[in-house]
């Protein structure tokens, strides 16, 4: 590349600030100058719990998106899946910040934990995600049903957030509906590509759909944290019709059939968002943590 | 002088399609998807610029493709992408029939003008 191309592509960006970096010049609390305070009439505790379920959520399956680097089959996929992991991992970050805040403002003392003390000093039974996320892809098909599934949800889901009570819940979900839109787009894209592909292509995106439903129902379960935060969650059983109306356009777009498969069951009547997880999260966070939990209060 | 057609792979300039010593036999089915190059629109740009290009299995992929290789850091406010094979280049050996004839005249270029102030993108 001569210096003539290089610098007219520099340019395309030069008025981009330096948030553009994901590393290199510390980490500030992401959250920074924005009123914290919690609406009146809300109750601190369960926001901060809510908070909790959906930074999990993200925090969680963005790590899972990232065990795929350096294993997917073309270049560019790998830049699309780390864009789309770097997405969920800010999503995560603004979340837990926001339940620590919470926290605070829950307790008689105002100490609220940091997003890191959130992430990396929480046991397994802490962790308040849906189980769907922890799973571990077998294979691309199960990479790309799951992300339909999961952003599909999401974006439903951040659409009714951007109406909440709560401002700080309600502008981070307007700001990440917009990435979980391509989220959505870019799953689509692949399960009709495989569904509507060859053969064995279609067999295993079929194969890949019954894996991942008994997991579905999960998302639209009611649970105690949502109902206790009227106006300022969302009901998940509201959900139901617009994500299945996408699901059911990508699916007979795909000529793939919606899996009949039973839900996976609750242990003891809990599910994810209580704290009752798959023994794949003990390993997820055997990984995420370590470093953290090895050297506490290091900085890079 | 024989006649080579000739493509823009990866925006090097000019590859031949035809008659490449070190080109593999093509096969019937591609292990690589097509090269498609990429061009983009600034938000101060006026035009679309080459940034350079990547592989995708049809135009609709490339497109997503580009967006997450090269819009990462807020360049562009548009993206075009071009399948490289649709691509028709200069000739390397050409080059002096080709732009020899103009550097030396200097009648051509409008620098005998005094151009105003307040017209822009000149």
């Amino acid at each position: 590349m001569t210096d003539d191309e290089f610098t007219a592509y520099q340019s395309l960006g030069e008025d981009s600030e330096d948030h553009r970096w994901a590393f290199g010049t510390g980490f500030t609390d992401p959250l920074e100058g924005i009123d914290a305070s919690v609406p009146e009439g809300v109750d601190a505790a369960a926001l901060a719990a809510y908070c909790l379920m959906l930074g999990d959520d993200a925090l969680i399956y963005s790590h899972r998106l990232q065990q795929w680097m350096t294993r997917l089959p073309e270049l560019e996929e790998e830049t699309a899946l780390a864009n789309i992991a770097l997405d969920l991992l800010g999503q995560a970050r603004l979340l837990l910040a926001r339940a620590g805040q919470a926290e605070g403002a829950a307790r008689p003392d105002g100490h609220g934990r940091a997003e890191d003390e959130l992430a990396f000093f929480r046991d397994e039974h802490e962790f308040r995600n849906v189980r769907l996320v922890e799973r571990l892809d077998a294979d691309f098909a199960e990479l790309t049903g799951r992300l339909l599934v999961f952003s599909a949800w999401r974006l439903a889901l951040f659409g009714e957030l951007a109406r909440s009570r709560d401002q700080v819940l309600a502008a981070i979900a307007a700001k990440g509906a917009k990435e979980l839109t391509y989220h959505r787009d870019y799953a689509a894209q692949w399960v009709v590509r495989l569904g509507d592909g060859t053969p064995p292509s279609h067999e295993k995106m079929q194969a890949a759909l019954g894996v991942i439903w008994p997991l579905v129902d999960e998302l639209f379960r009611a649970d105690p944290v949502t109902a206790a935060l009227p106006g300022v969650a969302a009901d998940p059983a509201k959900l139901r019709a617009e994500v299945d109306g996408v699901l059911d356009t990508v699916l007979d777009t795909a000529t793939l059939d919606r899996p009949a498969a039973a839900p996976t069951g609750l242990v003891a009547g809990h599910s994810g968002r209580d704290g009752m997880h798959t023994e794949a999260l003990g390993y997820i966070l055997a990984e995420l943590q370590s470093v953290a939990r090895a050297f506490p209060d290091a900085t890079w | 002088m024989t006649k080579e057609t000739f493509t823009a792979e990866g925006g090097h300039g000019a590859v031949p399609v035809s008659d490449a010593p070190v080109q593999p036999a093509p096969a019937s089915v591609r292990s690589d998807w097509p090269l498609f190059e990429v061009f983009l629109r600034g938000k101060r740009g006026l035009n679309h610029v080459h940034v350079g290009s990547l592989h995708a299995a049809d135009p609709q992929m490339a497109l997503h493709h580009a967006r997450d290789l090269y819009t990462r850091r807020n360049e562009g406010v548009s993206i075009w992408v071009v399948a490289a094979t649709d691509i028709t280049a200069s000739s390397p050996d050409e080059k002096d029939p080709f732009f020899a004839p103009a550097g030396d005249k200097v009648y051509r270029h409008p620098t005998f003008y005094e151009i105003p102030d307040d017209v822009p993108h000149i």
